[in-house]
Protein backbone atom coordinates (compact mmCIF):
# COMPACT_ATOMS: atom_id res chain seq x y z
CA UNK A 1 0.00 0.00 0.00
CA UNK A 2 1.77 3.53 -0.94
CA UNK A 3 1.74 6.52 1.23
CA UNK A 4 -0.36 9.74 0.99
CA UNK A 5 1.73 11.82 -0.81
CA UNK A 6 -1.34 14.67 -0.65
CA UNK A 7 -4.17 15.20 1.62
CA UNK A 8 -7.09 17.84 2.14
CA UNK A 9 -8.54 17.94 5.63
CA UNK A 10 -12.29 19.45 5.64
CA UNK A 11 -11.16 22.15 2.71
CA UNK A 12 -13.49 24.75 2.17
CA UNK A 13 -12.99 27.75 -0.08
CA UNK A 14 -15.72 30.70 -0.46
CA UNK A 15 -15.92 33.64 -3.12
CA UNK A 16 -17.57 36.19 -0.83
CA UNK A 17 -20.94 34.54 0.45
CA UNK A 18 -20.87 31.96 -2.36
CA UNK A 19 -19.50 28.37 -1.41
CA UNK A 20 -17.77 26.85 -3.74
CA UNK A 21 -15.95 23.59 -1.92
CA UNK A 22 -17.55 22.52 1.10
CA UNK A 23 -15.98 20.76 4.07
CA UNK A 24 -13.61 18.09 1.72
CA UNK A 25 -11.35 15.64 2.66
CA UNK A 26 -9.42 13.72 0.28
CA UNK A 27 -6.65 11.62 0.20
CA UNK A 28 -3.59 10.90 -2.85
CA UNK A 29 -1.30 8.01 -3.13
CA UNK A 30 1.62 8.02 -3.68
CA UNK A 31 2.29 6.69 -7.65
CA UNK A 32 -1.45 6.36 -8.16
CA UNK A 33 -3.59 8.30 -10.52
CA UNK A 34 -7.08 9.91 -9.14
CA UNK A 35 -9.91 11.11 -10.61
CA UNK A 36 -11.74 14.16 -9.94
CA UNK A 37 -14.87 14.18 -11.82
CA UNK A 38 -18.33 16.57 -11.76
CA UNK A 39 -20.25 18.30 -14.07
CA UNK A 40 -19.63 22.60 -13.77
CA UNK A 41 -19.33 24.55 -11.30
CA UNK A 42 -19.12 21.05 -8.69
CA UNK A 43 -16.02 22.78 -7.14
CA UNK A 44 -13.19 20.77 -9.04
CA UNK A 45 -11.20 23.29 -10.29
CA UNK A 46 -11.96 25.80 -7.16
CA UNK A 47 -10.78 22.98 -5.29
CA UNK A 48 -7.29 22.78 -6.62
CA UNK A 49 -6.93 25.94 -6.99
CA UNK A 50 -6.87 26.57 -3.18
CA UNK A 51 -4.72 23.78 -2.82
CA UNK A 52 -1.71 25.38 -5.15
CA UNK A 53 -2.75 28.58 -3.65
CA UNK A 54 -4.13 30.45 -6.16
CA UNK A 55 -7.33 31.12 -4.50
CA UNK A 56 -7.09 31.36 -0.66
CA UNK A 57 -8.70 28.60 1.29
CA UNK A 58 -11.01 29.48 3.71
CA UNK A 59 -10.86 26.71 6.21
CA UNK A 60 -9.17 23.44 6.23
CA UNK A 61 -5.56 22.06 5.49
CA UNK A 62 -3.64 21.13 2.64
CA UNK A 63 -0.40 18.63 3.44
CA UNK A 64 2.06 17.25 1.07
CA UNK A 65 3.73 13.99 2.63
CA UNK A 66 2.91 15.32 6.04
CA UNK A 67 3.85 18.77 6.07
CA UNK A 68 1.00 21.58 6.24
CA UNK A 69 1.71 24.19 2.86
CA UNK A 70 -1.85 25.41 3.37
CA UNK A 71 -0.24 28.95 3.95
CA UNK A 72 2.75 28.09 1.23
CA UNK A 73 2.47 30.71 -1.42
CA UNK A 74 1.72 29.69 -5.49
CA UNK A 75 5.02 30.15 -6.30
CA UNK A 76 6.59 27.98 -3.99
CA UNK A 77 4.55 24.91 -4.05
CA UNK A 78 6.63 23.70 -7.06
CA UNK A 79 9.14 23.27 -4.01
CA UNK A 80 7.11 20.70 -2.69
CA UNK A 81 6.91 18.59 -5.65
CA UNK A 82 3.03 19.94 -6.44
CA UNK A 83 2.39 21.14 -10.02
CA UNK A 84 -0.62 22.32 -12.03
CA UNK A 85 -1.19 22.79 -15.70
CA UNK A 86 -4.32 24.82 -15.67
CA UNK A 87 -7.11 24.62 -18.19
CA UNK A 88 -6.03 25.59 -21.52
CA UNK A 89 -2.36 24.76 -20.72
CA UNK A 90 -1.35 28.62 -20.51
CA UNK A 91 1.68 28.34 -22.91
CA UNK A 92 3.32 32.01 -22.66
CA UNK A 93 2.26 32.36 -26.34
CA UNK A 94 5.03 35.18 -27.28
CA UNK A 95 8.16 32.78 -26.39
CA UNK A 96 9.63 29.79 -28.25
CA UNK A 97 8.34 26.11 -27.19
CA UNK A 98 11.89 25.88 -25.85
CA UNK A 99 11.92 28.60 -23.94
CA UNK A 100 8.86 27.61 -22.47
CA UNK A 101 10.00 24.52 -21.23
CA UNK A 102 12.86 26.07 -19.95
CA UNK A 103 10.73 28.26 -17.56
CA UNK A 104 9.46 25.13 -16.12
CA UNK A 105 12.67 24.49 -14.76
CA UNK A 106 13.73 27.42 -13.47
CA UNK A 107 12.69 26.55 -9.71
CA UNK A 108 14.42 23.66 -10.10
CA UNK A 109 17.75 25.12 -10.85
CA UNK A 110 17.26 27.06 -8.09
CA UNK A 111 16.15 24.67 -5.87
CA UNK A 112 19.59 22.27 -6.97
CA UNK A 113 22.23 24.68 -7.96
CA UNK A 114 25.35 23.07 -9.25
CA UNK A 115 23.14 19.87 -10.42
CA UNK A 116 20.91 22.06 -11.82
CA UNK A 117 22.17 22.46 -15.32
CA UNK A 118 22.43 18.66 -16.19
CA UNK A 119 19.11 18.22 -14.42
CA UNK A 120 17.56 20.67 -16.31
CA UNK A 121 18.90 19.25 -20.00
CA UNK A 122 18.27 15.46 -19.02
CA UNK A 123 14.51 17.02 -18.18
CA UNK A 124 14.19 18.57 -21.36
CA UNK A 125 15.51 15.70 -23.50
CA UNK A 126 12.80 13.52 -21.79
CA UNK A 127 10.14 15.51 -22.20
CA UNK A 128 11.18 16.05 -26.01
CA UNK A 129 11.33 12.22 -25.87
CA UNK A 130 7.78 12.24 -25.58
CA UNK A 131 6.87 14.55 -27.75
CA UNK A 132 9.10 14.57 -30.45
CA UNK A 133 6.54 17.03 -32.29
CA UNK A 134 8.16 19.50 -29.36
CA UNK A 135 11.68 19.22 -30.56
CA UNK A 136 10.97 19.91 -33.80
CA UNK A 137 8.89 23.06 -33.04
CA UNK A 138 11.47 24.28 -30.52
CA UNK A 139 12.31 27.87 -32.32
CA UNK A 140 8.68 28.19 -33.00
CA UNK A 141 6.44 30.73 -30.52
CA UNK A 142 4.20 28.70 -28.37
CA UNK A 143 1.20 30.66 -29.40
CA UNK A 144 1.30 29.33 -33.21
CA UNK A 145 0.73 25.58 -32.42
CA UNK A 146 -2.25 23.86 -32.29
CA UNK A 147 -4.62 23.26 -28.93
CA UNK A 148 -2.92 19.85 -28.80
CA UNK A 149 0.78 20.70 -29.11
CA UNK A 150 0.39 23.74 -26.50
CA UNK A 151 -1.18 21.32 -24.03
CA UNK A 152 1.93 19.13 -24.75
CA UNK A 153 4.36 22.16 -23.91
CA UNK A 154 2.12 22.45 -21.00
CA UNK A 155 2.44 19.28 -19.96
CA UNK A 156 6.30 19.35 -20.28
CA UNK A 157 6.71 22.50 -18.39
CA UNK A 158 5.29 20.83 -15.61
CA UNK A 159 7.44 17.81 -16.18
CA UNK A 160 10.70 19.77 -16.34
CA UNK A 161 10.43 20.82 -12.27
CA UNK A 162 10.41 16.96 -11.70
CA UNK A 163 6.96 17.07 -10.01
CA UNK A 164 5.84 14.60 -7.62
CA UNK A 165 2.48 14.95 -8.36
CA UNK A 166 0.82 16.92 -10.89
CA UNK A 167 -2.64 18.24 -11.51
CA UNK A 168 -4.40 18.26 -14.56
CA UNK A 169 -7.23 20.45 -14.78
CA UNK A 170 -9.69 19.72 -17.94
CA UNK A 171 -6.99 18.51 -20.20
CA UNK A 172 -9.18 17.22 -22.77
CA UNK A 173 -11.20 20.51 -22.88
CA UNK A 174 -11.20 21.73 -26.89
CA UNK A 175 -9.31 19.18 -27.90
CA UNK A 176 -9.95 16.25 -30.62
CA UNK A 177 -10.71 13.07 -29.62
CA UNK A 178 -7.50 11.39 -30.77
CA UNK A 179 -5.53 13.79 -29.82
CA UNK A 180 -7.00 13.52 -26.42
CA UNK A 181 -6.68 9.56 -26.45
CA UNK A 182 -2.94 10.30 -27.29
CA UNK A 183 -2.35 12.70 -24.46
CA UNK A 184 -3.71 10.19 -22.02
CA UNK A 185 -1.68 7.84 -23.14
CA UNK A 186 1.34 9.96 -22.36
CA UNK A 187 0.23 10.26 -18.87
CA UNK A 188 -0.19 6.93 -18.46
CA UNK A 189 3.16 6.47 -19.40
CA UNK A 190 4.60 9.10 -17.21
CA UNK A 191 2.76 8.08 -14.29
CA UNK A 192 4.12 4.41 -14.97
CA UNK A 193 8.25 5.71 -15.71
CA UNK A 194 8.65 8.35 -13.48
CA UNK A 195 6.52 7.17 -11.04
CA UNK A 196 4.64 10.62 -9.90
CA UNK A 197 1.48 11.03 -8.88
CA UNK A 198 -1.52 12.14 -11.31
CA UNK A 199 -4.38 13.85 -10.44
CA UNK A 200 -6.95 14.13 -13.42
CA UNK A 201 -10.15 16.70 -13.09
CA UNK A 202 -12.17 16.13 -16.32
CA UNK A 203 -16.17 15.64 -17.03
CA UNK A 204 -15.81 12.67 -19.06
CA UNK A 205 -16.79 10.35 -16.70
CA UNK A 206 -15.78 7.04 -18.41
CA UNK A 207 -12.25 8.23 -19.76
CA UNK A 208 -11.27 9.35 -15.85
CA UNK A 209 -12.86 5.59 -14.62
CA UNK A 210 -11.15 3.70 -16.91
CA UNK A 211 -7.38 4.74 -16.60
CA UNK A 212 -7.47 6.03 -12.69
CA UNK A 213 -6.99 4.31 -9.49
CA UNK A 214 -9.14 5.89 -7.39
CA UNK A 215 -11.64 8.53 -8.40
CA UNK A 216 -13.68 11.26 -6.61
CA UNK A 217 -16.82 12.50 -7.93
CA UNK A 218 -18.12 16.08 -6.53
CA UNK A 219 -21.18 17.76 -6.73
CA UNK A 220 -21.83 21.10 -5.42
CA UNK A 221 -19.04 21.64 -3.84
CA UNK A 222 -18.88 18.39 -1.80
CA UNK A 223 -17.76 14.73 -2.51
CA UNK A 224 -20.76 13.05 -4.02
CA UNK A 225 -19.07 9.24 -4.18
CA UNK A 226 -15.21 8.07 -4.15
CA UNK A 227 -13.96 4.82 -4.29
CA UNK A 228 -11.40 2.29 -6.47
CA UNK A 229 -12.15 3.10 -10.03
CA UNK A 230 -13.10 -0.58 -11.19
CA UNK A 231 -15.21 -1.15 -8.11
CA UNK A 232 -17.02 2.08 -8.74
CA UNK A 233 -21.22 0.89 -9.58
CA UNK A 234 -22.26 3.17 -12.81
CA UNK A 235 -25.42 3.71 -11.49
CA UNK A 236 -24.60 5.01 -8.49
CA UNK A 237 -21.62 7.36 -10.43
CA UNK A 238 -24.33 8.66 -12.71
CA UNK A 239 -26.62 9.70 -9.60
CA UNK A 240 -23.94 11.11 -7.70
CA UNK A 241 -22.65 13.23 -11.04
CA UNK A 242 -25.63 14.77 -11.31
CA UNK A 243 -27.43 14.65 -7.97
CA UNK A 244 -30.57 12.73 -9.18
CA UNK B 1 22.63 66.16 -50.53
CA UNK B 2 20.63 67.97 -47.60
CA UNK B 3 17.97 65.19 -47.63
CA UNK B 4 21.02 62.84 -46.81
CA UNK B 5 21.94 65.36 -44.05
CA UNK B 6 18.14 65.11 -42.63
CA UNK B 7 18.15 61.49 -42.34
CA UNK B 8 21.63 61.33 -41.40
CA UNK B 9 20.74 63.69 -38.18
CA UNK B 10 17.26 62.17 -37.58
CA UNK B 11 18.42 58.72 -37.44
CA UNK B 12 21.47 60.16 -34.60
CA UNK B 13 18.78 61.28 -33.17
CA UNK B 14 16.44 58.42 -33.09
CA UNK B 15 18.85 56.74 -30.63
CA UNK B 16 18.58 58.60 -28.27
CA UNK B 17 14.47 59.15 -28.22
CA UNK B 18 14.88 54.84 -27.94
CA UNK B 19 16.60 55.06 -25.10
CA UNK B 20 14.49 57.76 -23.56
CA UNK B 21 11.55 55.42 -24.57
CA UNK B 22 12.96 52.01 -23.40
CA UNK B 23 12.37 51.90 -19.45
CA UNK B 24 8.65 53.02 -20.30
CA UNK B 25 8.00 50.03 -23.41
CA UNK B 26 9.53 47.53 -20.76
CA UNK B 27 7.24 48.73 -17.74
CA UNK B 28 4.36 48.79 -19.74
CA UNK B 29 4.98 45.30 -21.54
CA UNK B 30 6.03 43.65 -18.57
CA UNK B 31 4.33 45.18 -15.91
CA UNK B 32 1.33 46.44 -17.69
CA UNK B 33 1.60 49.59 -15.68
CA UNK B 34 2.00 53.05 -16.73
CA UNK B 35 4.82 54.57 -14.98
CA UNK B 36 4.02 58.53 -14.48
CA UNK B 37 7.47 58.81 -12.52
CA UNK B 38 9.59 57.63 -15.73
CA UNK B 39 10.45 61.25 -16.74
CA UNK B 40 12.16 62.01 -13.16
CA UNK B 41 13.59 58.54 -12.86
CA UNK B 42 15.48 59.89 -16.71
CA UNK B 43 16.44 63.32 -14.92
CA UNK B 44 17.61 61.79 -11.70
CA UNK B 45 19.67 59.86 -13.89
CA UNK B 46 21.34 63.20 -15.86
CA UNK B 47 21.75 64.43 -12.40
CA UNK B 48 23.80 61.82 -11.44
CA UNK B 49 25.75 62.06 -14.40
CA UNK B 50 26.32 65.69 -13.95
CA UNK B 51 27.33 64.88 -9.97
CA UNK B 52 29.93 62.18 -10.87
CA UNK B 53 31.09 63.75 -13.90
CA UNK B 54 31.76 67.48 -11.34
CA UNK B 55 33.21 64.95 -8.76
CA UNK B 56 35.20 62.42 -10.16
CA UNK B 57 36.32 64.98 -13.34
CA UNK B 58 35.85 61.58 -15.64
CA UNK B 59 33.94 61.09 -19.23
CA UNK B 60 30.14 61.32 -18.54
CA UNK B 61 29.66 58.31 -20.42
CA UNK B 62 32.18 56.26 -17.40
CA UNK B 63 29.70 57.82 -14.98
CA UNK B 64 27.23 55.07 -16.25
CA UNK B 65 29.17 52.09 -14.32
CA UNK B 66 27.86 53.53 -11.33
CA UNK B 67 24.40 55.35 -11.91
CA UNK B 68 23.10 52.20 -13.82
CA UNK B 69 23.81 49.80 -10.40
CA UNK B 70 22.26 52.58 -8.80
CA UNK B 71 19.25 53.48 -10.49
CA UNK B 72 18.69 49.50 -10.84
CA UNK B 73 18.55 49.14 -7.16
CA UNK B 74 16.56 52.51 -6.91
CA UNK B 75 13.84 51.07 -8.96
CA UNK B 76 13.97 47.36 -7.51
CA UNK B 77 13.26 48.60 -4.02
CA UNK B 78 10.90 51.29 -5.42
CA UNK B 79 8.69 48.41 -6.96
CA UNK B 80 8.94 45.69 -3.91
CA UNK B 81 8.45 48.38 -1.21
CA UNK B 82 5.76 50.55 -3.01
CA UNK B 83 4.40 50.16 -6.58
CA UNK B 84 3.56 46.60 -5.98
CA UNK B 85 1.46 47.00 -2.65
CA UNK B 86 -0.52 49.56 -4.86
CA UNK B 87 -0.70 46.86 -7.53
CA UNK B 88 -2.23 44.65 -5.57
CA UNK B 89 -5.20 47.42 -5.07
CA UNK B 90 -5.46 47.63 -9.01
CA UNK B 91 -4.18 49.64 -11.90
CA UNK B 92 -5.58 53.06 -10.65
CA UNK B 93 -3.80 53.04 -7.52
CA UNK B 94 -0.15 52.07 -9.19
CA UNK B 95 -0.60 54.50 -11.17
CA UNK B 96 -1.12 56.85 -8.44
CA UNK B 97 1.87 55.14 -6.46
CA UNK B 98 3.87 56.48 -9.48
CA UNK B 99 1.96 59.62 -10.26
CA UNK B 100 3.44 60.38 -6.30
CA UNK B 101 6.39 59.34 -6.96
CA UNK B 102 6.63 61.50 -9.63
CA UNK B 103 6.11 64.70 -7.79
CA UNK B 104 8.26 63.56 -4.59
CA UNK B 105 11.52 63.03 -7.00
CA UNK B 106 10.66 66.22 -9.08
CA UNK B 107 10.10 68.29 -5.49
CA UNK B 108 13.33 66.28 -4.27
CA UNK B 109 15.64 67.49 -6.41
CA UNK B 110 14.04 71.18 -6.72
CA UNK B 111 15.42 71.09 -3.26
CA UNK B 112 18.88 69.45 -3.73
CA UNK B 113 19.82 71.48 -6.93
CA UNK B 114 17.79 73.98 -7.30
CA UNK B 115 15.59 74.86 -10.61
CA UNK B 116 18.19 75.67 -12.87
CA UNK B 117 19.36 74.51 -16.28
CA UNK B 118 22.54 72.43 -16.28
CA UNK B 119 24.19 70.44 -19.02
CA UNK B 120 27.38 68.00 -19.49
CA UNK B 121 30.17 69.51 -21.58
CA UNK B 122 32.73 66.67 -23.24
CA UNK B 123 35.82 67.92 -25.25
CA UNK B 124 33.91 66.48 -28.49
CA UNK B 125 30.15 67.74 -27.79
CA UNK B 126 30.56 70.35 -30.85
CA UNK B 127 32.91 68.03 -32.58
CA UNK B 128 31.74 67.41 -36.16
CA UNK B 129 32.93 64.67 -38.65
CA UNK B 130 32.22 65.18 -42.40
CA UNK B 131 31.97 62.28 -44.58
CA UNK B 132 31.25 62.32 -48.22
CA UNK B 133 30.23 66.14 -47.64
CA UNK B 134 27.96 65.12 -44.62
CA UNK B 135 28.11 66.71 -41.34
CA UNK B 136 27.55 64.27 -38.69
CA UNK B 137 28.04 65.37 -34.76
CA UNK B 138 30.52 62.99 -33.02
CA UNK B 139 28.58 63.40 -29.85
CA UNK B 140 25.04 62.08 -31.84
CA UNK B 141 27.09 59.18 -33.14
CA UNK B 142 28.45 58.29 -29.77
CA UNK B 143 24.89 57.88 -27.81
CA UNK B 144 23.42 56.45 -30.70
CA UNK B 145 26.07 53.76 -30.30
CA UNK B 146 25.52 53.73 -26.31
CA UNK B 147 21.91 53.35 -26.43
CA UNK B 148 22.10 50.59 -29.50
CA UNK B 149 24.11 49.28 -27.05
CA UNK B 150 22.22 49.07 -24.44
CA UNK B 151 19.23 47.78 -26.20
CA UNK B 152 21.27 45.25 -27.94
CA UNK B 153 22.22 43.91 -24.88
CA UNK B 154 19.00 44.00 -23.21
CA UNK B 155 17.53 42.10 -26.15
CA UNK B 156 20.38 39.39 -25.61
CA UNK B 157 19.46 38.96 -21.80
CA UNK B 158 15.59 38.76 -21.64
CA UNK B 159 16.54 36.27 -24.46
CA UNK B 160 18.97 33.90 -23.38
CA UNK B 161 19.32 34.36 -19.69
CA UNK B 162 16.38 32.45 -16.68
CA UNK B 163 15.94 35.95 -15.47
CA UNK B 164 14.81 37.06 -19.07
CA UNK B 165 12.82 34.08 -19.70
CA UNK B 166 11.02 34.69 -16.64
CA UNK B 167 10.19 38.42 -17.24
CA UNK B 168 8.88 37.53 -20.39
CA UNK B 169 6.87 34.63 -19.25
CA UNK B 170 5.52 37.22 -16.11
CA UNK B 171 4.66 39.69 -18.99
CA UNK B 172 2.83 36.84 -21.05
CA UNK B 173 0.75 35.22 -18.51
CA UNK B 174 1.08 35.99 -14.55
CA UNK B 175 -0.91 33.27 -13.79
CA UNK B 176 1.46 30.83 -15.68
CA UNK B 177 4.22 32.10 -14.42
CA UNK B 178 3.32 32.03 -10.58
CA UNK B 179 2.78 27.77 -11.59
CA UNK B 180 5.88 27.82 -12.42
CA UNK B 181 7.52 28.57 -9.64
CA UNK B 182 8.63 32.68 -10.40
CA UNK B 183 7.91 34.90 -7.87
CA UNK B 184 6.05 37.70 -9.49
CA UNK B 185 6.76 40.38 -7.02
CA UNK B 186 10.47 39.54 -7.31
CA UNK B 187 10.06 39.73 -11.13
CA UNK B 188 8.02 42.88 -11.89
CA UNK B 189 10.89 44.71 -9.04
CA UNK B 190 13.80 43.33 -11.52
CA UNK B 191 11.94 44.74 -14.13
CA UNK B 192 11.56 48.46 -12.90
CA UNK B 193 14.97 47.86 -11.61
CA UNK B 194 15.89 47.52 -15.26
CA UNK B 195 13.52 49.82 -16.86
CA UNK B 196 15.15 52.47 -14.13
CA UNK B 197 18.72 51.16 -15.24
CA UNK B 198 17.86 52.58 -18.73
CA UNK B 199 16.45 55.90 -17.33
CA UNK B 200 19.97 56.24 -16.16
CA UNK B 201 21.45 55.31 -19.32
CA UNK B 202 18.77 57.69 -21.43
CA UNK B 203 19.32 60.50 -18.50
CA UNK B 204 23.22 60.25 -19.72
CA UNK B 205 22.41 60.79 -22.76
CA UNK B 206 20.02 63.54 -22.22
CA UNK B 207 22.76 65.76 -19.85
CA UNK B 208 25.10 65.62 -22.62
CA UNK B 209 23.03 66.09 -25.41
CA UNK B 210 20.69 68.85 -23.79
CA UNK B 211 20.25 71.25 -20.70
CA UNK B 212 17.94 69.94 -17.96
CA UNK B 213 16.69 71.10 -15.07
CA UNK B 214 14.35 69.16 -11.78
CA UNK B 215 10.79 69.92 -13.90
CA UNK B 216 11.68 68.82 -17.01
CA UNK B 217 10.84 65.00 -16.79
CA UNK B 218 7.47 65.48 -18.11
CA UNK B 219 8.89 66.72 -21.23
CA UNK B 220 10.71 63.30 -22.01
CA UNK B 221 7.71 61.45 -20.55
CA UNK B 222 5.97 62.50 -23.18
CA UNK B 223 8.31 61.26 -25.86
CA UNK B 224 8.65 57.85 -23.78
CA UNK B 225 4.87 57.78 -24.84
CA UNK B 226 5.57 58.16 -28.12
CA UNK B 227 7.71 56.15 -28.59
CA UNK B 228 6.03 53.04 -26.99
CA UNK B 229 2.79 53.88 -28.86
CA UNK B 230 4.80 53.69 -32.03
CA UNK B 231 6.74 50.93 -31.45
CA UNK B 232 4.64 48.35 -29.03
CA UNK B 233 4.74 47.59 -25.90
CA UNK B 234 7.48 46.06 -24.65
CA UNK B 235 9.13 45.82 -28.17
CA UNK B 236 12.92 46.30 -27.77
CA UNK B 237 14.11 46.54 -31.49
CA UNK B 238 10.66 48.31 -32.32
CA UNK B 239 11.41 50.28 -29.37
CA UNK B 240 14.72 51.04 -31.32
CA UNK B 241 13.16 51.93 -35.05
CA UNK B 242 9.82 54.31 -33.36
CA UNK B 243 13.15 56.12 -31.69
CA UNK B 244 14.51 56.87 -35.08
CA UNK B 245 11.49 57.42 -36.60
CA UNK B 246 10.45 59.75 -33.98
CA UNK B 247 13.74 61.46 -34.07
CA UNK B 248 13.28 62.19 -38.03
CA UNK B 249 10.35 63.67 -37.87
CA UNK B 250 11.44 65.83 -35.59
CA UNK B 251 14.48 66.51 -37.78
CA UNK B 252 12.16 67.41 -40.99
CA UNK B 253 10.14 69.66 -38.85
CA UNK B 254 13.29 71.53 -37.77
CA UNK B 255 12.91 73.62 -34.95
CA UNK B 256 10.12 75.41 -35.11
CA UNK B 257 7.64 72.75 -36.68
CA UNK B 258 9.54 69.54 -35.02
CA UNK B 259 7.14 68.50 -32.44
CA UNK B 260 4.25 69.20 -34.46
CA UNK B 261 5.08 66.70 -37.15
CA UNK B 262 6.11 64.44 -34.72
CA UNK B 263 2.20 64.64 -33.05
CA UNK B 264 0.79 64.79 -36.23
CA UNK B 265 2.60 61.60 -37.37
CA UNK B 266 1.30 59.87 -33.92
CA UNK B 267 -1.91 60.83 -34.63
CA UNK B 268 -1.30 58.99 -38.29
CA UNK B 269 -0.29 56.04 -36.50
CA UNK B 270 -2.90 55.79 -34.04
CA UNK B 271 -5.63 56.11 -37.00
CA UNK B 272 -4.65 54.07 -39.71
CA UNK B 273 -2.43 51.81 -37.44
CA UNK B 274 -3.47 51.32 -33.43
CA UNK B 275 -2.33 47.84 -33.79
CA UNK B 276 1.77 49.40 -32.85
CA UNK B 277 3.17 49.51 -35.98
CA UNK B 278 6.42 48.47 -35.49
CA UNK B 279 5.74 45.55 -32.82
CA UNK B 280 3.35 44.07 -35.98
CA UNK B 281 5.81 44.53 -38.47
CA UNK B 282 8.30 42.68 -36.41
CA UNK B 283 6.31 40.11 -34.93
CA UNK B 284 4.88 39.46 -38.90
CA UNK B 285 8.36 39.20 -40.34
CA UNK B 286 9.66 36.77 -37.09
CA UNK B 287 6.64 34.79 -37.58
CA UNK B 288 7.49 34.62 -41.85
CA UNK B 289 10.70 33.72 -41.18
CA UNK B 290 9.60 30.93 -38.98
CA UNK B 291 7.23 29.60 -40.99
CA UNK B 292 9.63 29.68 -43.98
CA UNK B 293 11.63 27.49 -41.82
CA UNK B 294 9.44 25.04 -40.76
CA UNK B 295 8.45 24.56 -44.60
CA UNK B 296 11.52 24.18 -45.46
CA UNK B 297 11.98 21.61 -42.41
CA UNK B 298 8.74 19.57 -43.78
CA UNK B 299 9.97 19.30 -47.35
Amino acid sequence: MSSTLLQFDNVSVKYGDFTAVSDVTMSFFEGSIIGLIGTNGAGKTSLMNAAMGLTPISSGKVSIAGEDITKVPVEKKLDYGMCLVPQGGHCFNRMSVQDNLLVGGISSKAKHGRDAKSMRSDNLEKVYDLFPILKEKANVPAGSLSGGQRQMVAIGRALMSSPKIILFDELSLGLAPVVVKDIYATIKKINETERTTIILIEQDTNRVLSMTDYAYIMLKGKVALEGDSDSLDPEEVKKAYFGI
Amino acid sequence: MYIVQVLVNGILLGGIYAGIGLGMSLILGIVKLTNLAHGEYIIMGAFLSSILTTALGIDPLLTLFVSVPTMFFFGYALQRVLINHGMKRGAEPALLVTFGISIILKDGMLMLFTPDARHVATSYSNSVVTVAGIDISLLNIILLIVCAVFIFVLKRFLEKTDIGRAIRATADDTEAAQLSGINVAHTFAIAMGIATAASAVAGTCVSMKWTFYPTSGGEYLLIAFVVVVISGLGDICGTLLAGVMFGLMQVIGGASYGRLISYIFLIVILVFNPRELMGRFLRDRRERSLSKKEVKADE
